[in-house]
């Protein structure tokens, strides 16, 4: 019978079904990080369990990394507490441990695909709501709780109810200056931020067929903004590309098996799904958020919705919390809404061709007045692969502070932080009340290209514009 | 590892009215700085019941009505956006035992079953009156029957909805599942057997 690479998956990881009905699961990889999971290790120990499969949870400190200096002591203390806690639960359970001094730190979402840890066909899960980034190389990946991770590392498995499975099909070209950051923002205003529970996101089309594989992981990253808990990407040769060679994939003889075996994950064509979704890709122009939830998008031509004209009462009541916290005008357009601090980083956003692609636009220009620019890279790979062609000094040389590996302003536990309601064009994934730091700290998503477009008008503007985008070639 | 049978949650009630109220609103990330849940509770939805100076906002938690609920009452979507398991612990740690809303997140749902805290959705319809009525009086005794799917309260009841596989676990004393886990060990090991990626 015709199978999605989802249920695939999913046969091939289910160990049993449990007396509720749910089904056991096997988790092939887990990925930790400080904060989700030293309660874990808390109750691991109060039980007296063992890791059972300790070569198969991999660790990054990521969340409270200060990016101005990793040098330690952290000048936070609780930080310096979270990463102690960390090493020290990895060395007790033998936990394999990407700490500061290896080179290989960042946000767990970019060091596990960089490490080749994330493969086609597996389960991975994570204390990390954006864990489905990983979905991108077809890994059923996803975002779990710290009872969850005492599970996985107990047990190496966890109890789950199958989800069914949307396919999402991107079809046709997207225009100069669109890209894959637009794509999910729009994916998540048609559908709602509420619109993928109970939902696998399968993405596939011709968009995604062109697309490289870290923006496979832009669109799957942002799954959950959309409320599914796992998007994937079936693996085609391009993920094979990308992951040969990385030191945590199988060589030789074992890799041209591990490819024949990840081939014949990929979702069969004429498999079912319970529901299928057609976008066409000349629709999407570039987006960016005017609310306090990821899908209140629009394109950036387009203007501010105003209550008024909303005739459902729960949207409109919405509407008007999210303006009145914004304090952005109703009706209005968005394009020339001052911005006060600009983030080109996270896990949605912060890998090479994210910085890449800002430094070409980014080379004589300057951040404008007023404005504090930073760029985060998301790993200490990451970084050193920019400074290796002169992107950090783009950066630098435009007016950004190029930073050291972390999360960083995306949800701001280490001390980048927006200041009172300062108003921030951010290449990250959330745009919730507060969570940039500041209790009235306000967040515009979009692409780092778009970013980059706000820091030097030092407001919302259409990048291609700005930047003559498809003017020039190579776009 | 007994685990207490959950068959139903009583108590009084507090409405928060709002849809997509995300666990970031329920425990701001700078107060995950810690390596245990204990002492969250007090930050519980801390940045919308507190001025930036630290004095208190007009909020349903901050009404000393309601300073005995123990069963949160909201909109839709409610706990969506991060995994954090810091937002159940947060309101398990400030007293809360169950929840009900028009609909919840499912990463939320999870971290709430495995807390014991039972997630049980109803219409907007409901939710509205049940809330009504708990501002009217905030003594009102609230009572969620997990095994009949039903809440009753005064003269009134609706129907909610629990996933079967939730109610069962609740049911049955097995709501958090690292008994049962721990017992498919041989089962564990032959799946894993088959899967080479295992062994790297």
């Amino acid at each position: 019978m015709s199978q999605s690479l989802f249920e695939k998956v999913w046969d091939a990881h289910t160990v049993r079904q449990l007396s509720n009905g749910q089904t056991q699961l096997l988790i092939g990889t887990h990925l930790i990080h400080e904060v989700t999971s030293p309660q874990a290790f808390g109750m691991l120990r109060d039980l007296g369990l063992k890791v059972k499969y300790p070569n198969r949870t991999f660790a990054t400190v990521d969340h409270i990394v200060p990016t101005q200096s990793q040098v330690e002591p952290f000048a936070d203390p609780l930080a310096q507490e979270m990463i102690n806690a960390l090493r020290q639960n990895c060395e007790e359970f033998g936990v394999t441990f990407f700490d500061i001094n290896t080179g290989h730190q960042g946000i767990v979402h970019v060091v596990g695909p960089e490490q080749g840890i994330t493969q086609p066909g597996t389960t991975i899960a994570c204390g990390d709501s954006h864990t489905a980034t990983h979905g991108a190389f077809g890994a059923i990946a996803f975002g779990i709780g710290t009872t969850q991770i005492r599970d996985l590392l107990a047990t190496q498995t966890m109890a789950m109810t199958k989800l069914k499975v949307r396919r999402i099909n991107v079809e046709g070209e997207l225009p100069p200056g669109v890209y894959a950051k637009d794509v999910i923002l729009h994916i998540i205003k048609l559908l709602g931020a509420k619109g993928g529970i109970g939902y696998a996101y399968e993405y596939g089309g011709s968009v995604f067929d062109n697309f490289t594989m870290e923006e496979r992981m832009t669109v799957c990253n942002m799954s959950i903004e959309g409320g599914a808990r796992c998007g994937y990407v079936n693996p085609d040769e391009k993920t094979f590309e990308y992951l040969e060679g990385r030191p945590y994939c199988p060589q030789g003889e074992e890799w041209d098996e591990a490819v024949e075996r990840w081939k014949a994950m990929a979702s069969d064509p004429d498999c079912e799904y319970d529901d299928v979704v057609d976008i066409r890709a000349e629709d999407i122009a570039p987006s960016v958020t005017w609310g306090i939830s990821p899908d209140h998008g629009i394109f950036v031509n387009e203007t501010i919705p105003d209550p008024a004209q909303e005739s459902d009462p729960d949207k409109r009541t919405s509407i008007e919390e999210a303006l009145e916290y914004m304090k952005l005008p109703a009706g209005a357009p968005i394009e020339g809404t001052p911005v006060d601090v600009c983030f080109i980083g996270s896990c949605t956003n912060g890998r090479l061709s994210d910085f890449r692609e800002a430094a070409k636009y980014l080379k004589g220009h300057q951040v404008a007045e007023g404005v504090k620019a930073i760029a985060v890279p998301g790993s200490q790979v990451v970084d050193q692969l920019c400074k290796s062609e002169g992107i950090d000094q783009v950066f630098r040389d435009a007016g950004f502070e190029w930073r050291e590996a972390g999360c960083s302003m995306c949800l701001a536990m280490n001390p980048d932080k927006l200041i009172g309601d300062q108003l921030c064009a951010s290449s990250s994934n959330r745009n919730f009340k507060g969570r940039q730091g500041s209790p009235t700290g306000r967040t515009i998503l979009m692409s780092p290209v778009m970013v980059a477009a706000a820091a030097v008008t030092g407001k919302v503007t259409d990048a291609r514009e700005v930047f003559h985008v498809g003017e020039t070639a190579g776009v | 590892m007994a685990l207490e049978k959950i068959t139903s949650v009583t108590g009084k009630g507090v409405y928060v009215p709002g849809s997509d109220i995300d666990t970031d609103r329920i425990i701001p990330a700078r107060f995950m700085k810690c390596v245990t849940f204990d002492g969250l509770g007090e930050f519980l939805f801390y940045d919308v019941r507190h001025h930036e100076d630290g004095s208190l906002k007009e909020h349903p938690l901050n009404d000393p009505k309601h300073a005995e609920a123990t069963i949160l009452i909201s909109g839709v979507n409610f706990g969506c956006g991060s995994s954090r398991e810091h937002a159940p612990q947060a309101l398990n740690k400030a007293g809360f035992k169950a929840v009900i809303a028009q609909s919840f997140a499912e990463i939320f749902f999870g971290n709430c079953g495995t807390l014991g805290m039972p997630c049980v959705a109803a219409t907007a319809e409901d939710i509205e009156k049940l809330g009504a009525a708990v501002r009217a009086n905030p003594d009102l005794k609230i009572t969620i029957d997990v095994e009949k799917n039903r809440v009753f309260y005064g003269d009134e009841n609706f129907t909610v909805h629990l996933p079967d596989s939730a109610r069962e676990a609740f049911l049955s004393a097995r709501w958090d599942p690292i008994g049962e886990l721990l017992e498919g060990e041989a089962d564990i090991e032959a799946t894993a057997a088959k899967l080479p990626y295992m062994a790297r």
